[in-house]
């Protein structure tokens, strides 16, 4: 029992650290990127991907076996889009403000190749509890992924978090962070750190082989 | 609000350009502007999607608009982008094999291309009539090859250049789409 929930648990962090989709497969871009200009919005629009990512994958899983093979990626896109349109109309229902904010980009979840890659990849092979896992995993990665970027541009760009102003009223914002241009330099330069910790694992890996 | 067709094309076209100011189409952007001989025809495949599939988006509308079934909005528009897509795959495996198999993976993905739903959804939301849709989806096809052209070109000359190990691959691809975008931020307001 111990080694099951070992394995789970490992699955569920694969999705957040080994395989997170936005920093190490860098899928999803365009919510990511387009988004992003606010902690609030970044985590909003993570739930929102959480529940499309999840129910899809759920639901591919379940009906995995009915799927003709010819036809799998239309049934996915169909059943992605069917949620969407749920969370769509979900959001409007809870805050107007939040479904203006986040426009069209709600609607565009159904095109996050995160939601179906994950179904092509894992959920249209797996039975329904590990894709549930992975699903959840990936979920937390992306949404993880999306808040790193949302708290440093809106940090840098507007001299607040989550809403709350950080360094009082003489602060200068850097406004371009807010900007389309600061997205891509936020997340290159968040690339760029995780490329830096990869190659000095490599390296140290590459020393303790030696040296044994 | 009513804008004429030209506005709304340099809009597309420049000032709002779909991948560097408004972030749509990112992953073809990244994955196939390595060489500018396959940036250019993925340029003009994905224009003649956005075209069909915003034509079709405009006669949809009306027709769901007629039977009130506007909840089924999104499934319908992804329906007609995925059959078009499929259509542009079979008439370019038979032209021209050699570009079917440069493009590879990349041609099937144009389905979940935001840029190209992001036209019909766009289109929608904004209340464009007959000639202003077709105007927009020119604009932002034209707008996602100049991108995608621009940074092909700067990746081609980039490969003869010196990089730190670290930075290579994505990240300075990012960075690079940042400063290409600063550049497009100097067209704002050019649309009216």
């Amino acid at each position: 029992m111990n080694q099951t929930s070992a394995q789970t648990w490992d699955e569920f962090m694969e999705g957040i650290w080994r395989q997170n989709p936005l920093f190490v497969m860098v899928l999803g871009l365009c919510p990511a990127l387009a988004v992003t200009v606010s902690a609030v919005n970044a985590l909003s629009m993570g739930l929102a991907t959480t529940f499309v990512l999840t129910c899809s994958c759920v639901l591919v899983s379940l009906l995995r076996k009915l799927i003709p093979k010819e036809v799998r990626i239309a049934t996915y896109i169909v059943i992605i889009a069917t949620f969407v349109t749920v969370v769509d109309y979900l959001i409007q229902a809870i805050s107007l403000a939040l479904y203006d904010a986040l426009g069209a980009f709600i609607q565009l979840i159904v095109v996050n190749c995160i939601i179906l890659g994950r179904a092509e990849a894992h959920a249209s092979k797996n039975p329904l509890l590990p894709t549930l896992i992975n699903a959840l995993g990936m979920s937390a990665g992306f949404t993880l992924g999306l808040l790193a970027l949302g708290s440093v541009r809106e940090i840098l760009g507007a001299g607040a978090f989550f809403g709350v102003a950080l360094f009082g009223p003489d602060f200068q914002p850097w406004v371009v962070m807010v900007l389309p241009p600061g997205g891509f330099f936020v997340l290159g330069a968040w690339l760029l750190i995780f490329a830096a910790i990869a190659r000095r694992k490599q390296k140290k890996l590459a020393e303790i082989t030696q040296n044994a | 609000m009513h804008e004429s067709a030209a506005q709304i094309f340099i809009n597309a076209f420049l000032a709002n350009n779909f991948v560097l100011a408004m972030f749509l189409g990112l992953c073809p952007f990244i994955g196939v502007s390595g060489k500018l001989e396959t940036a250019a025809p993925m340029g003009a495949a994905t224009t003649f999607v956005m075209l069909v599939a915003s034509l079709c988006a405009y006669g949809l509308n009306l027709l769901l608009g007629y039977f009130q079934l506007e909840f089924l909005r999104l499934i319908a528009y992804i329906v007609i982008i995925a059959s078009t897509v499929q259509l542009v795959e079979m008439v370019l495996k038979k032209y021209s094999p050699s570009l079917f198999r440069a493009l590879g993976i990349y041609l099937p993905l144009i389905t979940t291309n935001c840029a190209v739903l992001g036209v019909a959804l766009f289109q929608t939301a904004r209340d464009y009539d007959f000639i202003q849709s077709i105007t927009f989806a020119v604009g932002a096809g034209a707008g996602f090859t100049l991108a995608l052209v621009l940074m092909a070109s700067v990746r081609e000359r980039l490969q003869l250049s010196d990089v730190p190990a670290v930075a290579q691959g994505t990240a300075l691809s990012l960075m690079l789409a940042g400063i290409l975008s600063l550049a497009f931020m100097g067209f704002a307001g050019l649309g009216g």
